[in-house]
């Protein structure tokens, strides 16, 4: 099978329309995460065994199994209890809560990462809680979560193909579908993997400068 | 159909399609630790055309999506002349990609050994070769195997896709089962449970068993 | 290279020679053209403030560092360098393993290998670089574990033992190689003080018994003082003073000497 490089260019457009909704899903979804990972990870640092230990069983659960699997148990469970989802809503459901388990794990290794003799110190200054985590512990904290609030960015992105299996017309989608209506499968999928690349690159490398720098400002680099 | 009968009718099939899967991991994680530690091997190599090769293949695979690559190696591979199984498909898109992750964490393990040990190795006069296979790669082994044991995790998960490929595993029976009888909430909701089961009370507690074995070979238990 | 340095020694020379040895890591010189000389069986100490060159010494005879210019010559022949027609060039690896089991080395931080016994520790080398079956590589390491007093330990891993235990098996595990020359790059320094007797010890009774070629970095003024033939001060990568260790403790000539060993005796 030959490259043909015509349509290569001639399916370079949907390519790239896709590609757009690719990083607005993964943005998106990734927000979401951010926002239920502090969620749960408060939830599993409560005091309350009501709270904390269902919250930690559900993070565990969801965390040990298959991102594809919770995709289509949202999207097809909803209906059955009478919500009907669209193929987006589920996507957004799923990832956010599904990453947003790992991101509550980055946040607790962070907020454990940071001395135990920081908080002491806080303590025998007397500064009250909000303070000691506004201005002493997550300025702390932060550097140590990057990598890996980085490194889920990235995941994510690289897991939206998954959602193309539910419908929504990211990437792969996309690329399947230019596959069934031509027959040449080639081109699209090379287009796929190298749009990834190029995008995921440079990200990671963006990310690893990022944190770098703010390593540096806070001067917890050795020099 | 309550759950009790859902369970007699269909549990079987499902645990086929978990013996599948099981199987597609455990040959995707031969896979991947022969490629993680020979790539992590060369990563460190002194020969730069060695190290590029590594970082090259590495990045490649960690930069773009498992699902790309499973569909490449499925659909692609075959229109220029070599056509794989599913399983086999699935099980060397798996291999691949979970070989590169892995390949950083053995770089990250040898480059963890105290520096001292190399010293005391080369002040014996130990070959490079020596120095290398019974001083620091026996070290390595706790440090690497957390991280690996979270990898390890991530493949079975990730041993769903593979089920996109037609490969019958246990997401693809829950796929078929649920396509003919719509009991969508019993059907992925066992899948669920059931993968969970095996990532939870199987795979986790083997791969604590291994750390403590590597420890105390190490003498740290 | 400026100075036209031989291939090889005549007889009668000393055991190590350091010949305008110079090592900078970029700007920095941490040795300055140094010369020193090591006769076989001397025990030499060397002492200086940190930063003065004296553990490059021990690493570069060790050729764990490369040095920038001269030549070390152990026991004759050329150790950093190899023969080449009438000259002189940079060892090769193959070269470097086959003079370096003539220098052992014991360090600060012992450095033993975690997964392996006492006595593992002492036979790996002995069985894998010098080819001595087991049996024989078992017997020697059995004898040298006896002589630093640790043979009923044998089979613990370093782990199980202390910090003083774990230097006298390292000590033990370097002289299994039976080098010409042995360098002790501060093996108390790391150790809790009522640990540093035993060692102390050890290296006395090869001195005394065994009549080992030494050279010894070390803090321990007074023991240097009681077991050195020679203690040489550096300063600032070259020997400013060296003599007997009467001449140097007692009534040391060099300014920079005086005030290193007012400022480390006053500490005590």
């Amino acid at each position: 099978m030959e490259w043909r490089w015509e349509f290569a260019f001639e399916i370079l457009p949907r390519m790239l329309w896709a590609t757009g909704n690719t990083l607005l899903a993964a943005g998106a979804g990734y927000l979401i995460a951010v926002v239920v990972g502090l969620l749960l990870m408060l939830g599993q640092r409560t005091r309350y065994r009501l709270i904390n230990v269902p919250v930690r069983e559900v993070v565990e659960f969801i965390r040990s199994t298959p991102l594809l699997v919770q995709l289509f148990f949202v999207f097809f469970v909803a209906p059955q209890f009478g919500i009907t989802l669209s193929a987006w809503t589920s996507a957004m459901i799923t990832i956010g809560l599904h990453f947003g388990t790992y991101l509550s794990e980055v946040y607790r290794g962070a907020l454990e990462g940071v001395p135990k003799s920081q908080w002491e110190a806080c303590r025998a200054l007397n500064f009250s809680t909000a303070y000691t985590y506004r201005r002493v512990v997550l300025p702390q904290a932060l550097p140590i979560a990057l990598p890996g609030m980085g490194n889920y960015l990235v995941g994510i992105f690289k897991d939206t193909p998954l959602l193309a299996t539910i419908g929504v017309a990211e990437l792969m989608h996309t690329a399947n579908a230019l596959g069934a209506e031509t027959y040449r499968y080639l081109e699209p999928y090379t287009m796929v993997g190298v749009i990834f690349l190029v995008i995921s690159l440079p990200t990671a490398m963006g990310l690893r400068r990022l944190e770098a720098a703010v390593a540096r400002a806070q001067g917890t680099v050795q020099q | 159909m309550n759950y009790w009968d859902f369970l007699v009718e269909y549990a079987p099939k499902l645990a086929n399609g978990a013996v599948t899967t099981i199987g597609v991991m455990v040959c995707a994680t031969i896979l991947a630790v022969t490629i993680s530690l020979v790539f992590g091997l060369m990563r460190l190599s002194h020969s730069t055309a060695v190290q590029v090769t590594a970082t090259v293949y590495i990045e490649f695979f960690r930069g773009t999506s498992l699902l790309v690559q499973l569909y490449w190696i499925y659909y692609v591979l075959p229109l220029m002349g070599l056509t794989l199984s599913p399983f086999v498909s699935g099980v060397m898109a798996l291999g691949l990609n979970f070989g590169a992750y892995g390949a950083e964490i053995v770089r990250g393990g040898i480059q963890s050994v105290p520096r001292g040990q190399w010293e005391a190795a080369r002040a014996l006069n130990m070959s490079a070769a020596q120095r290398m296979r019974r001083i620091i790669v026996p070290q390595t082994f706790p440090l690497i195997l957390p991280p690996a044991a979270n990898l390890t995790v991530e493949l079975l998960k990730a041993t769903a896709l593979v089920a996109l490929i037609t490969v019958v595993d246990l997401m693809f029976v829950a796929k078929q089962i649920n396509a003919t009888t719509w009991l969508s909430a019993q059907v992925f909701g066992t899948a669920l449970i059931m993968y969970y089961i095996m990532a939870r009370f199987a795979l986790t507690p083997f791969l604590r068993w291994l750390e403590v074995v590597a420890a105390r070979k190490v003498g740290k238990a | 290279m400026d100075t036209i340095h031989p291939t090889t020694l005549p007889d009668g020379s000393p055991l190590v020679r350091f010949a305008d040895v110079t090592k900078s890591y970029g700007d920095l010189t941490v040795l300055d053209k140094l010369n020193l000389d090591i006769a076989q069986n001397e025990m030499v100490s060397i002492i200086g403030p940190s930063g003065s060159g004296k553990t490059t010494v021990l690493r570069v005879l060790m050729t764990l560092e490369t040095i920038n210019d001269g030549v070390i010559y152990v026991d004759g022949e050329p150790l950093t360098h190899m023969p080449k027609g009438s000259g002189l060039e940079v060892a090769s690896e193959k070269y470097l393993r086959q003079r370096r089991s003539k220098i052992g080395m014991v360090f600060q931080q012992f450095n033993l290998f975690p997964h392996m016994t006492a006595l593992q520790n002492c036979v790996e080398a002995p069985m894998k670089v010098l080819g001595l079956s087991r049996d024989a590589a078992e017997a020697r390491a059995l004898d040298l574990l006896q002589l630093v007093g640790m043979e009923d330990k044998k089979d613990q891993h370093p782990s199980r033992l202390s910090g003083g235990q774990q230097q006298r098996v390292a000590i033990a595990r370097a002289l299994a190689m039976r080098p010409k020359v042995m360098l002790l790059d501060e093996v108390t320094s790391a150790l809790d003080p009522e640990v540093i007797g035993e060692v102390l010890s050890v290296i006395r009774s090869l001195n005394s018994e065994h009549n080992l070629t030494m050279i010894m970095v070390t803090h321990q003024m007074g023991f240097a003082r009681e077991i050195s033939d020679r203690v040489c001060f550096f300063y600032k990568g070259k020997i400013a003073e060296q003599g007997t260790p009467d001449q140097l403790f007692g009534d040391p000539q060099n300014e920079r000497t005086k005030q290193f060993l007012h400022a480390v005796l006053d500490a005590n």
